[in-house]
This record gives structure tokens, sequence and C-alpha cells, in this order.
């Protein structure tokens, strides 16, 4: 895994340098995995034998309906739920066969988290939010608040680290939910419609940086229900009913970056 | 994750609501600082009766004049007319753990001093009595054995008496005037306070030779009580039981009939003085506790609302890492810090309302560390076992259910 360096900041190539070692062998191998929910009378068969490999340095787009069984995947996907059969190999780990410890600690140290209610701690510092998965990573005190800082000047929010959440614009909110999910150098990033509460132009500013993380070589598996969003990743996996529909590269990828040039700016 | 990040997030948090954190201190405060004060009160009380008593003499007995049975007609203690000086002889020269004894024969009447007048209690007695009660003279001399034989008109007064009747005047050779018959004033006693077993004022008092008391104020020619000392304090039981056979005989109890009089020995009426005090502090110190536990429910109530409040938060928490152990310390910790800091701030409210109680109330209060280290055991005690269930519901949160919470 990623070892920290000392003194530099996280560019682009460093951390294409960081996660190449990943880059060939699949990251995410999930077989044959069923998915019952109990609910008393009626059980609900959400997942019915998905299977799917992601290499190191994909960007995909999960999509589907509610009830497709898109969440229910994000969260096994994210160490948050078991599978009720088949496998989930996380960097070659069986994580079905974890207890609740270690969950809790591949979630820390191998997944970031980005929510579509941002779900940062109010009342905190951008910098104290960013650093709390440090927190229960047990790392030094200095070592945290370095990778805090440069988290946040990752993407672009340097000059904001004493701002409140309540201080902050929607899509600064969310940038700051980035940061916190990169603080501790994870392999794959998950993030469950990240722009679902943000408008087109901070969506496509999410969505720029996201492209940048990728190009840098982090995986990024993103759930989300609208196709203009699922068109900036690499490759789109439809669910319905339970099961994959349909897993398909993107065909002429929009660059975030060239998009945002032709929308019309809005002062924050 | 570190304890201090602990507790910074737990300060953030409880700062967070500061008007619900601090009226959930306010069971703690008032629990602590309530045990605080009563063991404080209870203590203070038990010592000072253990101070009195000891100052009374702990080889002290008190044998009065006891009660008859007259026609099914029981009169109180000291109606008898049996108990006579010659008994008080008799327990000098025939009790061997008998050191001393005093005779003493009591009334009441107007005392005036010029033209100030004073209600009080006259006591006559030997000038023994004093050294038997250890009660030394603040001002002049006693009586002497001679005043007694002669039934001299000379009077001993209470530091009580002192004040009413001469204020800043000095006393010592003064003529009062006691039912209308005139008394030289020989000596003024130092204050005793008041009673450990009464709470009357000690010093309320006029003592007269007891020749002077019987001849000319009472015309009794029997003993209201009689006061001895034993040879030490160990052998204050043997007196009592040398004094109890004596007097039967003296006054031909028959085996089987009542005493008409009584024997208390003053090493008993401490020992049960103390007694009950202690039992005075438990009864408070409890109830007190009551209190205290009351504020922990408090506490598990306010962590309860917390825990439902934050319920996103601690679905946050759970994604990016933390363990259930983390969030079970980390809302154990933050009622800890709730029941501790309202420790402290209870044990400033006990020790500042001791000393109030102290001063309005003129108690003695003590307020013993140990009580206050029990407090601050005891709160951080109530800290764990109210915040425990809270705790452990938010770590047994479901992170997917805890995101998704409203």
């Amino acid at each position: 895994m990623a070892t920290v360096t000392k003194n530099g900041a996280i560019t682009r190539t460093k951390l294409a340098e960081l996660q190449g070692l990943t880059l060939e062998q699949p990251v995410i191998r999930v077989e044959d995995v069923h998915k019952y929910y109990d609910l008393g009378e009626n059980k609900v068969h959400a997942l019915r034998g998905v299977s799917v490999e992601i290499a190191g340095g994909e960007f995909v787009a999960i999509m589907g309906a509610s009830g497709s069984g898109k969440s229910t995947f994000m969260n096994l996907l994210g160490c948050l739920d078991k599978p009720s059969s088949g496998r989930y190999l996380l960097e070659g780990t069986d994580v079905s066969q974890l207890d609740k410890k270690a969950l809790a600690a591949i979630r820390n140290r191998k997944l970031g988290f980005v929510f579509q209610g941002f779900n940062l701690l109010s009342r905190t510092t951008a910098l104290e939010n960013v650093e709390l998965p440090t927190l229960y990573a047990r790392l030094p005190k200095e070592e945290r608040l370095q990778r805090a800082k440069e988290s946040l000047q990752l993407v672009g929010l340097g000059d904001r680290m004493e701002h409140f959440p309540s201080q902050l614009s929607g899509g600064q909110q969310q940038r700051v939910a980035i940061a916190r999910a990169l603080v501790n150098r994870p392999s794959i990033l998950l993030a469950d419609e990240p722009t679902g509460n943000l408008d087109s132009r901070t969506s496509v500013e999410i969505m720029q940086i996201f492209q940048t993380l990728n190009e840098g070589g982090l995986t990024l598996v993103l759930v989300t229900h609208e196709p203009d969003i699922a068109r900036f990743a690499k490759r789109t996996i439809v669910f319905r009913d339970g099961k994959i529909r349909r897993d398909e590269p993107v065909k002429d990828r929009p660059r975030a970056a060239e998009m945002l040039k032709t929308l019309p700016t809005v002062e924050d | 994750m570190d304890l201090i990040s602990i507790l910074r997030i737990a300060m953030r948090a409880l700062s967070r609501n500061k008007m619900r954190s601090a009226l959930t201190m306010l069971g703690i405060i008032i629990g602590v600082g309530a045990v605080i004060a009563m063991v404080g009160v209870g203590q203070g009380a038990s010592k000072q009766v253990q101070d009195q008593i000891s100052a009374m003499g702990s080889n002290m007995l008190f044998v009065s004049s006891g009660t008859v049975n007259r026609g099914g007609l029981r009169l109180g203690w000291g109606q008898t007319k049996t108990l006579v000086y010659d008994d008080m002889k008799a327990i000098v020269q025939q009790a061997p753990a008998v050191k001393e004894a005093a005779p003493g024969s009591a009334t009441t009447a107007q005392v005036v001093f010029g033209s100030d007048n004073w209600f009080t209690n006259v006591q006559g007695t030997e000038p023994q009595y004093f050294d038997i009660r250890s009660w030394p003279m603040q001002e002049g001399v006693s009586f002497t054995e001679s005043d007694v034989t002669s039934a001299a008109d000379v009077a001993v007064i209470g530091a009580s008496v002192r004040q009413n009747l001469f204020g800043a005047e000095d006393p010592i050779g003064q003529t009062v005037r006691i039912s209308k018959l005139p008394f030289k004033v020989v000596g003024v006693l130092s204050a005793k306070g008041q009673s450990a077993a009464m709470g009357q004022d000690q010093d309320d008092v006029i003592f007269v030779p007891i020749t002077t008391l019987q001849k000319k104020l009472t015309g009794e020619p029997w003993l209201r009580y009689i006061v001895v000392s034993a040879v030490s304090k160990d052998a204050t039981y043997a007196a009592q039981q040398e004094i109890t056979g004596l007097l039967r005989d003296r006054h031909r109890i028959r085996q089987g009939q009542d005493d008409d009089f009584m024997v208390r020995n003053l090493a008993d009426v401490a020992q049960l003085a103390d007694q009950s005090s202690r039992v005075m502090t438990m009864l408070l110190a409890s109830i007190a506790g009551v209190s205290l536990i009351v504020g922990g429910i408090g506490i598990m109530n306010i962590m309860l609302v917390s825990v439902t409040e934050r319920t996103r938060e601690i679905g946050v928490r759970m994604a990016i890492g933390a363990t259930e152990e983390d969030v079970q310390r980390q809302f154990l910790i933050e009622a800890v810090v709730l029941s501790l800091m309202g420790g402290a701030a209870g044990i400033l409210f006990g020790v500042g309302s001791s000393l109030i109680i102290s001063k309005l109330l003129g108690w003695a209060v003590l307020v013993s560390p140990l009580a206050i280290v029990a407090a601050v055991i005891f709160s951080a005690g109530v800290g764990v076992f109210f915040g425990f269930y809270p705790a452990r519901k938010a770590a047994r949160l479901d992170p997917i259910e805890a995101l998704r919470f409203e």
C-alpha cells in the first residue's frame, strides 16, 4: 500500500505512482453475490447474483432506478453490509468473511465515502472534518494535520480550512467531503449520488475533480441516476431488478474541465 | 482515537447545547453538593456532640431522683424525695470506683441586679461540682466548703446570666437578689454553650451552696441529683453498678421493685449520641445520594436524546472507519465528562453551602476530604453507569440505517 511521503504535497503524478502498483489487478471482484432482506413476512431479494470486476484506475458509474439494487450493491462495496451469499474480494481479501471491527478498519483505510448530503459534522471546521478519518486510523497528530491540509489543497480549498460547513457553498462542502474521503489514501473512492444536491455547474466541477483524481490513478465508483453525470465515467453499469443489465464503456466521454469553460459562471 | 481528541469532541458536543448540558449537570451538581453538605453537617454535628461530651468529663455519672408509682399515678423523673445528702456521702465513702461526688438541687427564680432582672435556673451544689464537670471559673472563685457549711449567701453565675444582668460591668463582688434575697457574686463560670443532649443553654444558670438553696430558697431537704466522677473512664461502669447497689440498699428497695432513682453513665450517653449522629449522617447522605441517582438518570435521558439526534453523525463516523468501540467510547466519555464537570461544580456547591450552613445556622460543618473524593468517584461512576446504555445503543446502530436517518 501507499506509504506517506514526509513533506511532499500530493500531486497527480505522485498519486499515480502510489496507485500504480494496483493498476493491473482487479481492485474489486464480486462473485455471484446475493442479498436478501428479511422484512418480517415478505423477503426482499435485493441482489440476485451479481458478478463484476473493477480494475485499478477505473471510473465506474452505477445506474439504475430506485429499487434496482444499486444502493444495496454500493453498501456492499463500501463494506457497510455483507452479502447473503457469494464473495466480495477487495484487493484480494475476502471481505465477506471479516468481522465488524475489521470492516471498520477497511472502510477507514481502503475506502473513501462521498455522500449525496455531504454529511459533514456541523460546527466543525473543514480541516477538522477532513482530519476525522485519520483520527480513527490513529495516526500521530502532525501527520494527521499534514494529510488533512494536503487533502484540502488537492480539492482546491487550501484557503478555506478554518471555515465551518455553514460558511461554505454546497459545492465547497462536497469538496471538503471528497478531501475527507481521500485523507487516508484509499484504494477506492465510493460516491453515492455526489451531485444529487448540487446545481449543474457545481456538479460538473465535482466531476472534474473526480476525473482529475481518476487520471491520478484513483479507482472511482459512482452511483447516480443522471445519465449526464454518468457520462463523465469511463464505464457504466446499469442495475435492474437486482441484476446487472448493462455493463459498457462510455463512448464520447466529455472532459469536465472543457465543459466548464462553456458553462456560464455562477458567482459563489 | 487518542483521549485528547475524544475529550475535544466530547466538549464540542456538549457545548453545542450549552443550556441542555448545564441543566443536565445541575442534577449532578445538586446531588454531589447535597452529599458533601449533608455528610459535612452530619459529621460536624457528630464531632460537636463528641467534643461536648468529652468536655463534660467522660468519667462522669449522673444520679437523679427517680419516678415513683403512687396509687397507680406514675410521676416523672425527679419527683421522688428519697435521694438525700447522706446518699451522696455514702457514695463517696462506700463505692470504691467513685472519686468524687457533688449533690445538686434546683429551682427557678427571678434574679435582679440594679434595674435589670432575669429569670433563670438556680442550682445548689458543693464546690467539687465544678471539678467533676471540669467547668473552670472565668473570673473570681467558686464558693467554698465553709460557705456550704454556713449556708452563705454567695453565688457563682453562668456566662449567659452575667451577660444579661451585668453587660460590660464587672460582676465580682456585686450583689444580686435571688427571690428577693441578696447574694454576693464571687465567681463567673466560663461559657459552655448548648448542651449536647437537650440543646439548652448551659450557661443560663446560677450556682449557690446547696445548703443555702435548701434552707433559704426551696425549703426542700432532699436532692434532685448527684453528680459523680469515677476514678477513671474505664471505671464508670463499675461505679454505676456500685451506686445502684448502694442506693437500692439505702432506699430499702426489694428485689423486683423498680429503682426510685436513675444512674446515667456519660460514656453510654456519648456512645448513644455518636451512634445517633452516625445514623443521621447515613440517612442524610443516602437521601442526598438519591438525588445523585436522579441526576444520573437525567444524564442517561439526555444522552439518549443526543444519540437519536446525532444518528446521522454516528453513521458518518462509522462509514469513515469508526469501530463500535470508538463510537461507544465517544458517548461514554461524553457522559463521564458531563458528570465529572457536574461533580466538580457540585464540590464547590457542597463546600459553599456547608460554609453557608455553618455561618447562618451556627452549626459545626465538617467537610471531609473523604466525602469529596467519594463524590468525585461516585459522579464518575454515575456517568459510566448511566452513560453505558446510550453509548451501547449508539455503537449498535447499523451504519446504513444511521446514514439514511433524517
